[in-house]
């Protein structure tokens, strides 16, 4: 019970935070719009239903990555501010409360951003889903945690690195790829209506056991992070 | 230094002797001895060096997992002794984005002869890039961190490389498969002919040979560099020391 306070704490510092400039969700909402907006230029969607719906999918996670990253980018950045994370380091709170607060608060930012993006992109392009579109419910917070997961640990890993902003893409990328994956060909199968349901569940499930495998490693590793001098 | 005795340099220099001699004896076996392939004729030779590449490159990072979990176990406890584990663990990711590199270069010209593709996106390829990516990324990641850090953001993230390689493995199976089955234990036609047999085995002996003795050379030269790191920091501060004040 004291575990779970102390993760509602950070959480309700980081959200605090957040509401006072919103900073992230402005960014990241815009930077998303903005490779929407692109890849519509680049692929005209309204001409093509059928290749925009095989698309779909993988053009919404990859504008929501790459949103991610420049939010990520920052999230240890304010913390570094009058050496509030040395002070994190010295409180009694395990470390891995820190971490999942953290987590929880950019899983919230993030959801925020899809919940706006979502409709501007169905209308952007003019996306009819032809399977069952009540899964994306599920899809997006699997797909979701597991970007913000092992994003906001990597953004700690890297957090003294020489240039950081470059080195979180380039770890977080490669580790990603498999749950990335699974939740563009679970979105695309509801989108196209291709895949049948097993198919689907199984794509669901396999992002699901990415989730419960690297927040386990996430909570085990990051006080090795936090502490690594 | 410790490393820089006579003995160590005889056997490495024996040890590389009979890398050398094992790939001369694989290459004579593979390319003049056994027959060409009843399919694909003697472009199917380049599978003698495809293949036992392709094993080895899973095996070095097992050894940079393990080396990256020692290093964390003991650095705290003996950081001395974790440095060499550290050693171990570069030296083994370099050598795994060697091997890999090879298997997907010597894979890409096969592919381009009997498929008259470079590239296709099937499961064994796209595995294998991303076990490629990931390594690359560990190194990456030591060549940006600051120094003082550097070995526990590595170790951190090799395991976090080691724990992802089999998640990729399992999720690119679902989604596809154009390379041929496993070769051993894939049913009951899987297996190889006989006459193939001493080329392949020569070949996985000779690759793997060579393969630890780049690894150690590696090693050394790492531990050479770890030591003379710790002799400058004990120099700096001796001659702090001495300075009057």
């Amino acid at each position: 019970m004291i575990y779970l306070r102390h993760i509602l704490d950070h959480l309700r510092k980081d959200l605090r935070l957040e509401w006072r400039s919103r900073d992230s969700i402005n960014g990241m909402l815009f930077f998303a719009l903005l490779v929407v907006v692109i890849f519509g230029l680049t692929f005209d969607p309204t001409s093509y239903p059928t290749t925009t719906r095989q698309i779909a999918g993988g053009i919404l996670w990859v504008a929501l990555l790459f949103a991610s990253i420049t939010a990520l980018n920052q999230t240890w950045t304010r913390e570094l501010r009058n050496q509030v994370l040395e002070a994190q380091r010295m409180a009694p709170s395990p470390p891995s409360a820190l971490f999942l607060g953290k987590v929880i608060a950019n899983m919230l930012f993030v959801l925020v951003v899809e919940a706006v993006l979502a409709p501007i992109f169905i209308v952007f392009f003019n996306l009819h889903v032809l399977g069952n579109a009540w899964l994306l419910l599920l899809i997006l917070p699997l797909g979701t945690w597991a970007l913000v997961v092992n994003g906001t640990f990597f953004a700690a890993l890297g957090l003294r690195a020489r240039n950081r902003e470059l080195l979180l893409p380039l770890l977080l990328l490669p580790i990603s790829l498999p749950a990335l994956l699974a939740m563009v060909q679970a979105t695309t199968g509801l989108m196209t209506a291709e895949l049948d349901s097993i198919q689907i569940n199984t794509w669901i499930k396999q992002l699901a056991g990415y989730d419960i495998v690297f927040t386990t490693i996430g909570i085990l590793l990051f006080e090795t992070v936090l502490n690594a001098e | 230094m410790e490393q820089r005795t006579p003995t160590l340099r005889n056997v490495a220099w024996l040890w590389f002797g009979i890398a050398i001699a094992v790939l001369v004896v694989g290459f004579r076996q593979a390319i003049f001895l056994t027959p060409a392939d009843a399919a694909q004729g003697d472009v199917g030779r380049i599978f003698y060096y495809h293949v036992p590449i392709a094993m080895l490159s899973l095996l070095f990072p097992y050894i940079n997992f393990a080396a990256s979990l020692t290093y964390l176990f003991w650095r705290s406890r003996d950081p001395l002794k974790a440095l060499t584990a550290d050693a171990l663990a570069l030296a083994s990711a370099e050598v795994a984005v060697v091997y890999s590199s090879i298997c997907l270069v010597t894979g890409m010209i096969w592919g381009r002869v009997a498929w008259n593709i470079w590239w296709t996106w099937d499961a064994r390829l796209t595995s294998m890039l991303i076990l490629w990516l990931l390594y690359v990324s560990y190194l990456m990641l030591r060549r940006f961190s600051s120094t003082g850090q550097s070995q526990t953001l590595a170790a951190v993230l090799g395991i976090f490389a080691a724990v992802d390689v089999p998640i990729v493995y399992m999720s690119i199976r679902w989604w596809r498969t154009q390379h041929p089955a496993p070769v051993f234990g894939g049913g009951a036609n899987s297996g190889m002919d006989k006459s193939m047999l001493p080329g392949f085995f020569w070949n996985l002996a000779g690759w793997a040979i060579w393969g630890v003795l780049i690894l150690l050379f590696r090693f050394a030269l790492e531990r050479r560099r770890q030591l003379a790191e710790q002799e400058a920091a004990l120099h700096a501060i001796e001659a702090s020391l001495e300075t009057p004040q």
